[in-house]
């Protein structure tokens, strides 16, 4: 299994069945494909809809999700203006989002929206999810291109938002934070504890129940 | 006597059209702005322009075009990663760019229609957002102050428009458009097609037709 779809393949796990949830843009909308077909989630898109499906067809004038490619719908769908979306979104109407990481750190903070003079696209609609959904699971590989510690003490890029992380998955290792402190719980298959404590730079303590994840063949 | 009719063709919006004004533009990745009225805006020369909407779409659609033809000075929006060519400027400085949370975009928005001063929202606490600003506390939560934004003129597009201005969107077209509606001193909307009073069922009205000043059908160029 790759590192992406072994990734999306674990968060799905944490997904219960009625939960509305937004997805970010890229590894994180695959994961609707590893949910177990007794869960069923609503997804909300920022740019105003709860109901986003895959596209199946010809595309629909006026339906795009948040990367503004064309989408499906499933029966039932609601559109909405922007205040309505993000009032979704920050009063803690949405069950979890997931979105990709550039870096996490062990208080729970992201950054995953600018890296200063280099890449300065905006925050978009990410510093409202972070802030208001109840669960935040950063999916990200363990580490960057070049073999650097993406799970750090502190965050040195500029944050998204400031403790608002539940959750880490990597195709490493699921981090969970308890009571505001990172804890490992599970190892990818085949991977050690040294080999996670060598490619993480954050203080974590490592769950008694710690276990290898359960993935789906 | 019934009141004048709102209905415009683009070239009649001209006289609206000025340097240095600012302009609040719905749509989310072009989906949802009027692309003939940015035409026209193009057309007409203006420049020292500030917009304000959600993104600045791409060089080549909607709202990108304006800066693609440099004619804007400044930028409001929650994202630019887009269109490559509002981020060169702003890394030439040629032009300036807010950057503002999206939730809290629309609800700056949505106060300066409405009367509101502004906004508090737990958005943007711990970051470079909350930089300049008043921080109050509530019940153990940090709230940001957020100030009401206004324009001189919006434009907007709507799916269907009635004869005195009420509007439907459709889908995801809807997004800024309507808190728009409320925040700005003139109030231009494109539609895809007029309808006579009546035609559209009051309880679907998305935008109440007394804050629209101009209607114009889309392609009516």
């Amino acid at each position: 299994m790759d590192a992406k779809k072994l990734i999306a393949a674990r968060v799905a796990q944490e997904l219960k069945d009625g939960d509305v949830v937004n997805l970010g843009i890229g590894l994180p909308t695959l994961i609707p494909d590893y949910l177990p077909t007794d869960v069923h989630i609503t997804l909300q898109s920022e740019n105003g809809f709860l109901g986003m499906g895959p596209l199946e067809g010809e595309p629909l004038p006026d339906l795009v999700n948040a990367g503004g490619k064309a989408c499906g719908m499933v029966p039932g769908t609601a559109f909405f203006d922007s205040a309505m979306s993000f009032a979704i979104i920050r009063g803690g109407h949405v069950d979890a989002t997931v979105l990709g990481g550039l870096q996490v750190d062990q208080e729970g903070n992201l950054a995953n929206w600018m890296v200063p003079g280099k890449m300065i696209p905006g925050m978009g609609g990410a510093m409202d999810l972070v802030t208001g959904a109840k669960q935040v699971i950063v999916a990200m590989e363990h580490a960057t291109k070049d073999g650097g510690a993406k799970i750090l003490k502190r965050c040195e890029l500029p944050l998204t938002a400031a403790g608002k992380v539940t959750a880490i998955a990597t195709e490493l290792a699921f981090f969970r934070f308890v009571d505001g402190q990172l804890v490992l719980t599970e190892t990818a298959p085949g991977v050690s504890l040294d080999e996670i404590r060598a490619k993480t730079e954050a203080d974590y303590v490592v769950s008694p129940e710690c276990r290898e994840m359960c993935l789906p063949a | 006597m019934s009141a004048p009719s709102k209905r415009m063709t683009h070239a009649d919006l001209r006289p609206k059209l000025k340097d240095g004004m600012s302009i609040m533009f719905g749509g989310f990745l072009a989906v949802g702005t009027p692309l003939g009225i940015v035409q026209e805006i193009l057309d007409a020369g203006i420049k020292d322009l500030t917009i304000i909407g959600n993104d600045t779409a791409t060089p080549d659609i909607g709202i990108g075009r304006l800066i693609a033809a440099r004619r804007v000075k400044k930028v409001i929006a929650s994202h630019i990663g887009t269109n490559a060519e509002t981020g060169r400027q702003m890394i030439a400085g040629e032009i300036e760019v807010e950057l503002v949370p999206q939730g809290t975009l629309a609800e700056r928005i949505r106060c300066g229609g409405s009367g509101l001063g502004g906004v508090l929202t737990p958005t943007g606490v711990g970051t470079i957002v909350e930089e300049g600003k008043t921080k109050l506390s509530f019940d153990g939560v940090e709230y940001l102050v957020e100030r009401g934004l206004r324009a001189d003129l919006a434009i907007l597009k709507a799916h269907i428009a009635d004869e005195k201005g009420n509007l439907v969107y459709r889908r995801a077209a809807r997004n800024f458009n309507p808190l728009m509606a409320l925040a700005a001193d003139f109030v231009a909307v494109e539609a895809d097609s007029i309808v006579a009073a009546g035609e559209i069922e009051p309880d679907l009205v998305m935008t109440p037709g007394v804050l629209v000043d101009a209607l114009i059908l889309s392609g009516e160029c």
